[in-house]
């Protein structure tokens, strides 16, 4: 008899999800699944509204990385009113990239002490009683205020530039509404112990270096848990540096061959195509030279650290270099070392964010830009879980009549899947029942991706967790339910 | 010459002249009674019943009483304040007011009456009405979603001749207000500014101007609504 296993929720995730693991006769995983149940509707229901309504209408999509929607839709509405990133005005550009970096250094701080770490230093096969961020407060006090603490700068910084720390409206068609309080600059640059940007370049390398030596003692795990070959997607900088805000799209396959050759992204649609399968509301994305079956790709910070070929600061660079090296300079395929590529990055927005506050330009200069009207717009970005599409078309009215979103974790879908499945097939093949550590190591694959399923925090390991075995004809066999 | 008239508004006492309305009365004497459909300085039309108070007993809106010697006015009690509350939390379940995606945020006056009133969830139903947006003119854009049909653009917008520029269209629960196109075709940038600043909510928008006002310095981030007028310290003297 064939079986159905269903894992719902999966927790510690953005939003929900479900999985769901078929058995044949002897038990032999013949097919895993990640089904996305969430539908959200924003690409409708932004279509006859004013255009520039959507950097601040769309980033309500998420909590936790808003930022991203609101600089991704402002991209797209600078190409409406005539700005390109080239001719956007110096302090409009810095003021955004702060804010970017600001959200990637918090949304990071976020995954890696709050969501990611619970699994690293308790085991996957930790009780869930442990297995969260309450349960790490109280055994590692330290990195755990150091994690909320460092969340904490991160979306002050975006308060001193977006005007909120969550949804926010500093982005605007053709720039921005206002530039750096010299207040603000002070306060992120000399500040009182430990809320000033230094300190934060310190404790991103710290949070690093605690991930390392924790690799060391756990290499057979971080180096094989959900490792599996496939391409990787990103924008990079036009001389191939890691550039979170703007650049030219680049793919490369599991060699490090290149195979989307530093496109302009406003072709985008001539390579990437978008799948459609009857059990997710979640599209799957592919390179179109590459066809479907072969074309899906990676994105996030390992992706980026694939793709890149250096990054424009100091520290983040030195353990880039250390990266590198572990793969030969290859591409790194292995699922966990996204921990590490994510931590690499949580030091180099650190370190940008010290730069960022360092220029003159973000105290002051030209605010808002504007330039022959277009009624097509596209624009990209790298978001803390990778790289995100915001495409939209206007009529003569200023009404929007089309958007495109394709974001981070769409990316991710089939990817996320693969994950899934290997895992499947690892820990619960030939087995008759779900043991917590089979569940929770479902859980770990899909949360080393950083999954954004919905708009806002859920659970911190709290989720209720219902496990569903089901035979062929969807007879229930058994069910558990954790909370 | 003007015949000072003494009321009593909450138990103060209050002096105005003879022709003035109850709701300006009490602002100059720094009685805060909230209004949406009010100008201060055009003839009242006692459209949107939100300064409904007590005078002598008796439920009337102040922007159309004329105060009279004597006069006893009640504006603060629970039955107001339920009544009020009833009438906004209206406004918002009739149209769709999608605060966080409008940029009338912040500088809105329902919106701020809501906070004032620390209004979260209406009472009643959400309506959700499929509404439009008119986005033809070239200056403004009228958007139906917000339109609480409070009628200031209606008296205070008007072309050279008087004529009014926004009109009603429809009627019954269709009933909506729009730009009259022949009128509005010779509005310039002032005349279409005034028309944006005086919806008191998101209803009338001007083109590609939105959200250039920081978070912080838009009008109700720091004063909430009516606060001018009841911090008055100089009532006028008996
Ligand atoms: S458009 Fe504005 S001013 Fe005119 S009736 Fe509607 S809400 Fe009132």
């Amino acid at each position: 008899m064939t079986k159905k296993i269903t894992i719902e929720p999966v927790t510690r995730v953005e939003g929900h999800g479900k999985v769901t693991v078929h058995l044949d006769e002897k038990g032999n995983v013949t097919q895993s699944r990640l089904h996305i149940v969430e539908f959200r509707g924003f690409e409708r229901f932004i279509q006859g509204r004013p255009f520039w309504e959507a950097p601040v209408l769309v980033q309500r999509l998420c909590g936790i990385c808003p930022v991203s929607h609101h600089l991704a839709a402002s991209k797209a509405m600078d190409a409406i009113v005539g700005v390109t990133p080239e001719t956007i005005s110096p302090t409009a550009e810095k003021m955004r990239r702060l804010m970017h970096y600001g959200q990637i250094f918090q949304s990071h701080a976020l995954h890696f002490f709050h969501l990611a770490s619970p699994d690293l230093l308790f085991g996957i096969d930790a009780e869930p009683a442990r297995r969260n961020v309450i349960a790490l407060a109280m055994e590692n006090k330290e990195l755990a205020s150091q994690g909320i603490l460092m969340r904490q700068f991160g979306q002050e910084v975006i308060e001193a530039t977006a005007g909120k720390k969550i949804h926010g409206t500093g982005a605007i068609p053709g720039g921005i509404n206002k530039a750096l309080d010299p207040q603000d600059k002070d306060r992120f640059l000399n500040g009182a112990d430990p809320l000033n940007a230094a300190k934060m370049v310190d404790w991103a390398e710290d949070a690093l270096n605690f991930f390392l030596d924790y690799h060391k003692k756990n290499k057979e795990f971080i180096d094989n848990f959900a490792a599996f070959p496939s391409n990787h997607l990103s924008i990079v900088r036009k001389d191939g540096a890691l550039d979170l805000y703007h650049g030219v799209l680049r793919a490369v396959d599991t060699a490090g061959n290149k195979i989307l050759h530093d496109i302009d992204y406003n072709t985008y649609l001539d390579f990437i195509g978008e799948e459609v399968k009857s059990w997710s509301y979640m599209k799957f994305p592919f390179l179109k030279n590459k066809g479907k079956k072969e074309g899906w790709y990676r994105v996030g910070p390992l992706a980026r650290l694939n793709t890149a070929d250096f990054i424009p600061s100091p520290r983040a660079q030195k353990a880039f270099e250390a990266y590198k090296a572990y793969t030969n300079g290859k591409p790194n395929n292995m699922s966990m070392h996204m921990h590490w590529a994510r931590l690499i990055e949580t030091l180099h927005a650190a370190e940008m964010i010290e730069t960022l506050l360092q220029d003159p330009e973000i105290l002051e200069g030209e605010l808002i830009r504007e330039g022959k009207r277009q009624s097509e717009g596209i624009g990209l970005l790298e978001a803390p879980r990778g790289t995100l599409f915001h495409h939209y078309q206007v009529d003569d009215n200023d009404l929007i009549s089309m958007a495109n979103l394709i974001v981070s974790t769409t990316n991710n879908n089939e990817p996320m899947n693969q994950a899934v499945h290997l895992v499947a097939k690892e820990y619960l093949e030939g087995q008759k029942e779900i043991t917590e550590a089979m569940l929770n190591a479902v859980e770990v694959a899909i949360r080393a991706y950083d999954p954004c399923l919905s708009c806002a925090t859920h659970a911190m390991g709290k989720m209720p967790l219902k496990v569903t075995l089901l035979d062929a004809s969807d007879k229930m066999l058994d069910e558990k339910l954790k909370n | 010459m003007n015949q000072i008239i003494k009321i009593e508004i909450d138990g103060q006492v209050c002096m105005g002249q003879k022709g003035q309305y109850l709701v300006d009365v009490a602002r100059e004497n720094g009685i805060y009674i909230p209004t949406l459909c009010n100008i201060i300085g055009m003839k009242p039309r006692g459209a949107c019943r939100l300064c409904t108070v007590r005078v002598n007993g008796k439920l009337m809106t102040s922007c159309t009483t004329p105060i009279s010697n004597g006069m006893q006015v009640e504006t603060k009690s629970e039955e107001l304040d339920n009544l009020r509350n009833g009438i906004i939390e209206l406004m918002f379940a009739e149209g769709n007011h999608f605060c966080p995606a409008c940029e009338k945020s912040g500088n809105c006056e329902l919106q701020a009456l809501a906070y004032r009133f620390r209004i979260s969830v209406p009472r009643f139903p959400f309506q959700f009405p499929q509404r439009d947006i008119e986005a033809g003119h070239p200056l403004l854009i009228k958007d139906h979603n917000r339109c609480i049909l409070c009628k200031r653009c209606i008296r205070a917008i008007k072309d050279e001749s008087g004529k009014s520029i926004f009109a009603f269209t429809k009627r019954g629960p269709k009933v909506g207000i729009s730009i009259d196109t022949t009128l509005s075709a010779k509005m310039d940038k002032t005349l279409a500014q005034k028309a944006v600043e005086i919806c008191p909510v998101g209803a009338i928008l001007p083109r590609a101007q939105a959200f250039r006002s920081p978070i912080g310095t838009r009008k109700y981030d720091k004063t909430p609504i009516g606060e001018e007028e009841s911090s008055k310290k100089d009532p006028v003297a008996l």
